[in-house]
């Protein structure tokens, strides 16, 4: 036992160590100075347009052949990919809404610089959001005229689709108010979008949540979560597009903006620890569950699952981030990028496994029949991949030209 | 302590051998704590049919609905002829990659005799459906007359939460419809026409699948399920959804 422990902070220092003989020596600096400059804002530009321009023509072909040919998803595994695309642009959203408005609506000075580039990246991967699960509904038109006409105000998918038009709306509004240097409404606006922001993103959780036919999402945990992983999402997001910001335009940090990212780095932190207490007791509750938890827990921990979860979500997505963050003491802005990005790689396949594994173990597994006595499995398809791509592309190209269209977000709040 | 007369603290001790009284009146212990002594009927009907009701109590006084649509599937005369799905798919126009009502097969390879049995499943048209709280449109509903849960194919926008709520796997989405289908007791191709059955309970040959209204005093559903002699339970209890699909066997 006592061989292991000392074997396994061996590895911990070791990796420590190569990360400090790595940062910020010289391949990441390199590889972080290419972003400067013209050439490289229009090459992203056009690789960013050609992907959405790709992702268009394959939603319409989804469209076309039907979503059933197109998409892996099936009766038993009813949301795939898409869902998960979804839940990861609408969490980054809320996360930044969050995140910014401990500034520019509760008024915390070090949080100011980072206000403006955060409500229009609140606005950009909303809509990237809303533009991939055009293509997951089946009928989006008819969304548009029955969630208005014919609302039932017990289903909280209603309520969270509602919730996030005015959250839009509002975060529309408040930026509009921060262009034109209203500060005054650029807060209430702000502070009403947080609450729709909040309440929308509690409902999303709650669908989840609220399923008594799938153990894995059913209870109170799942709004809970989706609100402090939205907070994790939010900081690894500002960090990574307000560095990616000024490497592009070409500039360097001034100090508020330093010792803006060095608060949103610890609250990065604190949101990593807060998420793993989260995670360590789900799965020891999970696992000392009924059959169905136990089947699940068993994927995840070690199964066709474990690859997902322990390596992307835990390890990438906040060990090492984690690691990275207190290495870098909060000022070593490139080490905090790159943990930032790969919190944003491990988020998302966070949300990919909170939609997916909820619904491996199939509804009659505990009945015993053959036909249900395994679990079930989901592929992403072609498709699915492309439109998912095209999410991530919408976000980048209206992130790039929002950079040069509002000239870095730049004049601060006061 | 001496219970029903057995010297269980001699026993304990090692000092007494039981007599055959002793282990007989042991046995009942055993029995009726799991509760087949008195043929596993009281628990089951108390927890199966009460919680598939509002209250045990309105087992016998009240129903929500008039007529209360029910099914009884007798499980062990489920012989997996198909035919109910057959019927079912030419009757309600089932596309090839769907169904409304399938067959389960469950080996028992340890048992004796018989080491497979058959469970056919469907809508199990709850009495408190998650499908109809968590449908954004109000497009899936719970008719007021009938209490079967029925869909307005045009709200339906295909989030398909429905599916997802659905304890019973009951629910995909239909292409052609471009709107989630599921069993709803043939209720628009035959109960709505006069006939008194559903497809599927109509041309099963082994009476298996018994339709008819559950609060019918003397009709065919009514008996089987407001007796506690043979036990009648339902799927997933534990789930709260009040189904009005019984199981049983006999």
């Amino acid at each position: 036992m006592e061989n292991r422990e000392v074997q396994l902070s061996d590895i911990v220092k070791g990796v420590a160590a190569s990360f400090d003989s790595s940062f910020p020596a010289n391949w990441w600096s390199n590889v972080l100075e290419h972003l400067s400059g013209r050439k490289i804002f229009y090459v992203l530009l056009a690789l960013s347009g050609l992907i959405v321009f790709a992702a268009a023509m394959a939603g319409l072909d989804a469209l076309n052949i039907g979503h059933r040919v197109a998409y892996g998803v099936t009766r038993e595994i009813p949301w795939g990919l898409l869902i998960a695309t979804y839940i990861f642009f609408v969490v980054t959203s809320t996360g930044l809404c969050i995140v910014s408005s401990i500034g520019h609506v509760f008024g915390l000075e070090s949080f100011m610089p980072i206000a403006k580039r955060s409500v229009f990246l609140a606005i950009v991967t909303i809509l990237a959001g809303f533009s991939v699960i055009f293509f997951e509904i089946e009928n989006p038109f008819r969304m548009a005229i029955y969630n208005v006409i014919s609302p039932n105000l017990s289903s909280n998918i209603w309520w969270m689709g509602t919730l996030y038009g005015a959250y839009l709306v509002f975060m529309i509004i408040e930026y509009a108010f921060l262009l034109i240097g209203n500060h005054r409404f650029a807060m209430y606006a702000g502070l009403m979008g947080l609450i729709a922001g909040i309440s929308a993103h509690s409902n999303l959780g709650a669908i989840f949540g609220a399923l008594h036919a799938r153990p894995f999402w059913y209870g109170p945990f799942m709004p809970i979560y989706f609100i402090a992983s939205a907070m994790m999402s939010g900081a690894a997001a500002i960090i990574f597009f307000t560095y990616l910001g000024y490497k592009l335009n070409g500039e360097m940090l001034d100090a508020p903006m330093e010792r803006a990212l060095e608060v949103v780095g610890k609250v990065a932190a604190l949101m990593i620890s807060i998420l793993l207490f989260f995670e360590i007791w789900k799965v020891i509750t999970g696992l000392d569950g009924g059959p169905s938890e136990v089947a699940t827990m068993k994927a995840i921990l070690a199964g066709p699952y474990a690859i997902n979860f322990l390596g992307f979500e835990i390890t990438i997505g906040m060990v090492i981030p984690f690691i990275l963050f207190l290495r870098s003491r909060f000022r070593n802005i490139g080490m905090m990028f790159a943990a930032s990005m790969l919190m944003l790689v491990g988020i998302f396949m966070m949300r990919y496994d909170i939609v997916v594994v909820g619904q491996i173990v199939p509804s009659y597994y505990e009945l015993g029949v053959n036909e249900y006595s395994h679990l079930m499995v989901y592929h992403p398809s072609f498709h699915e991949i492309m439109i998912t791509a095209g999410g991530m592309g919408i976000a980048a190209m209206t992130f790039l030209l929002g950079e040069r269209v509002f000239r870095g977000h730049k004049s601060e709040i006061h | 302590m001496m219970p029903n007369g057995i010297d269980l603290d001699g026993l304990k001790k090692g000092g007494a051998s039981p007599s055959g009284v002793e282990r007989r009146e042991f046995l009942k212990i055993g029995l009726a704590i799991t509760g087949v002594f008195a043929g596993g009927t009281v628990f089951s009907l108390a927890s199966n049919v009460g919680r598939a009701l509002a209250s045990p109590d309105e087992v016998y006084k009240k129903y929500p609905y008039k007529p209360h649509y029910s099914m009884v599937i007798r499980q062990n005369r489920c012989i997996d002829c198909e035919r109910c799905k057959q019927a079912c798919k030419a009757t309600n126009h089932v596309p090839d990659y769907g169904y409304r009502t399938t067959i389960l097969e469950k080996d028992v390879p340890g048992a004796i005799g018989q080491k497979r049995e058959f469970i056919p499943v469907l809508c199990n048209q709850c009495n408190n459906p998650p499908c109809v709280r968590a449908c954004p449109t109000g497009a899936s509903y719970k008719d007021k007359t009938t209490g079967i849960v029925l869909i307005e194919d045009k709200k339906c926008i295909g989030c398909k939460t429905c599916m997802l709520a659905c304890p019973y796997n009951a629910r995909y989405f239909d292409d052609e419809k471009r709107s989630v289908d599921k069993c709803n007791f043939c209720f628009d191709t035959r109960l709505s026409k006069g006939e008194k059955l559903t497809a599927c309970a109509a041309i099963c040959p082994a009476h298996a699948r018994v339709f008819g209204d559950l609060s019918e005093r003397g009709g065919e559903v009514y008996q089987l399920v407001h007796q506690i002699v043979t036990p009648v339970w339902v799927l997933r209890p534990s789930v709260g959804t009040k189904p009005n699909v019984f199981y049983t066997k006999g």
